[in-house]
């Protein structure tokens, strides 16, 4: 394994070890407010210093973290799990069920993915209680984010399906069920695995950038995007440094997403 | 028989999106409620008979075809939230947006394929190492956060679409273009001494053409969406914004407008580089 994946594994144990200590590592609550110290700078009560409304930087860092990167992989399983199901059973029965259920997909990804994202979300309410609020955003982007990966899993089921074992297999009498469950699902479980790690810095942006826009988790909650939209305040990029700290663990979170997905997409 | 192939997938998209974005529109929570209902005056029965008035609304594929009927007309409604013509704000924010989109698509691609080619040409380990780390870090960031730092340092905002753009042009270009530097014939060319110059324009650039006339369609798509934290964060009066606000107020008749019309744009961009990828096939040795 190479250098570079191994400290992107390390990173990512290790921060998500810490976010979900959170209860034991925060100084306070995420929601509690310090009245007297607004807008304060680190100090050692408060490591990261103190929002506009007086909370703890720190404590709502891991909060948010925790809340980003436990849900985000919980979308992307989602949208891992519809595209096997769609383009693994276009792939395993052909023909023209493939061809209508591509064509669909292909609607699907022809439609501008942030513009739907916020047409769906626009349906549903948006003052809503902050955990509601989370499990809508999660649910929409797992929902809305299985096309792209259901071709891929659909052109792998194809090529399976016109390759010798499955031929051998159907010569010795496999059924069409047994055939999908034994001989297609364990094959196609690489590319699953990889489109998995592929969604999951994807939805960790989408929801940064719905969260910026407003149309994210909703407050007191943290979580990345809610925490990135502080930067709104800024008046110049060295005013008050600290407040990047939620930005750089980020980039270094999808970063390490990316790093270890280069070697998890090898065997796909 | 291509070109008929293509303007027939793009009317069935466009049918079948539109159906799909009449049924959200159907099914959006007010749908069918008129505020005359409240006006304490009307007795029961006169409440009746204005929803009555509005029952054929209520079957989606009648709703859908005087929907359809209206659009042919250039009647695409009228914002909820912005009580004016969905059309008359197209007309005033789409050249915007078009202008933000364009000049970020030219210069993200001029930007990601110059580098592409210098990489590869080069084959310098510290240019390839530079431009993967700035490459890396733009791909880590989202277009919201790009945009926020655009208005804190008070950059252009217009640049920030051509840095969304940029990462992808030049990771997907120097893939492409280093699988091609390595075809036999390039071999035989470079052994054969022919220039640098000459060995990229005449015997790596054509083969990947194709591929990259691909890249266009989704370039434009990825503009899009980019457009939308950018003008929404930067205060740029383009559809970005205005889908940002109609999401806001719920205006789902706007929104879906909107992301038909966007729709509209990235297939016909697909189509024209599936086009263009087969003129340069046919062209190519």
């Amino acid at each position: 394994m190479k250098p570079a994946r191994l400290i992107a594994i390390a990173i990512l144990v290790l921060i998500s070890a810490g976010c979900l200590l959170a209860n034991l590592l925060a100084p306070a609550p995420y929601a509690h407010q310090f009245r007297d110290l607004t807008d304060a700078a680190p100090s050692h009560q408060h490591l990261l210093g103190t929002d506009d409304l007086g909370r703890d930087r720190f404590s709502r860092l891991l909060y948010g973290t925790r809340v980003s990167l436990l849900l985000a992989p919980a979308a992307a399983l989602l949208a891992s799990l519809l595209a096997g199901l769609i383009g693994g059973t276009a792939g395993f029965l052909g023909g023209r069920v493939e061809r209508a259920v591509m064509a669909g997909t292909d609607l699907f990804l022809s439609l501008p993915w942030l513009f739907l994202l916020i047409t769906v979300r626009a349906l549903l309410p948006l003052n809503v209680s902050p955990v509601v609020s989370v499990m809508v955003t999660f649910a929409l982007l797992g929902c809305l984010g299985w096309a792209g990966a259901a071709r891929v899993i659909c052109a792998g089921a194809r090529s399976f399906s016109q390759s010798d074992f499955v031929l051998l297999a159907r010569a010795s009498g496999s059924s069409g069920f047994r055939l999908l469950w034994r001989h297609f699902l364990p094959n196609l479980k690489p590319v699953l695995f990889a489109q998995f790690w592929i969604s999951v810095p994807v939805f960790i942006l989408a929801e940064a950038n719905l969260g910026i826009l407003g149309l994210g988790v909703a407050e007191p909650l943290p979580s990345w995007g809610s925490m990135l939209r502080e930067l709104e305040s800024l008046s110049s990029l060295s005013a008050q440094p600290w407040q990047f700290a939620p930005l750089i663990v980020f980039v270094v979170v999808v970063t390490s997403f990316h790093l270890v997905l280069t070697r998890q997409e090898l065997p796909a | 028989m291509r070109l008929a192939k293509l303007v027939g997938k793009v009317l069935v998209v466009v049918l079948l999106g539109g159906f799909l974005g009449a049924t959200l529109v159907r099914f959006a929570p007010g749908f069918g409620i008129d505020e005359e209902e409240l006006d304490i005056r009307l007795s029961d029965q006169s409440i009746r008979a204005l929803r009555q008035m509005d029952a054929p609304k209520s079957n989606v594929v009648v709703f859908y075809l005087s929907y359809l009927r209206k659009m042919i007309g250039g009647d695409l409604g009228t914002s909820r939230t912005l009580e004016r013509p969905v059309s008359r704000l197209l007309a005033e924010r789409f050249p915007e947006t078009l202008k933000s989109v364009g000049s970020g698509l030219a210069l993200g691609w001029i930007l990601g394929l110059s580098l592409a080619v210098a990489v590869v040409q080069s084959r310098a380990w510290y240019l390839n190492w530079l431009a993967s780390f700035v490459v890396g870090v733009l791909l880590c960031l989202p277009a919201a956060v790009l945009a926020l730092l655009f208005v804190v340092e008070r950059v252009p905002a217009r640049l920030l679409l051509s840095l969304v753009v940029f990462p992808k042009v030049f990771r997907y270009a120097q893939n492409l273009l280093e699988r091609c530097a390595a075809l036999p014939h390039v071999i035989t060319a470079r052994a054969k001494g022919l220039g640098n110059v000459r060995v990229m324009l005449w015997h790596i650039l054509p083969p990947a053409l194709p591929q990259l006339a691909a890249l266009v369609g989704v370039s434009v798509s990825l503009a899009f969406a980019a457009s939308i934290p950018m003008e929404a964060l930067c205060d740029l009066p383009g559809i970005g914004q205005l889908a940002w606000k109609a999401a806001l107020g719920r205006d789902v008749e706007l929104l879906v407008n909107l992301t038909m019309i966007v729709a509209l744009v990235t297939l016909l961009a697909n189509s024209a580089g599936d086009l263009a990828g087969g003129v340069f096939q046919a062209g190519a040795p």
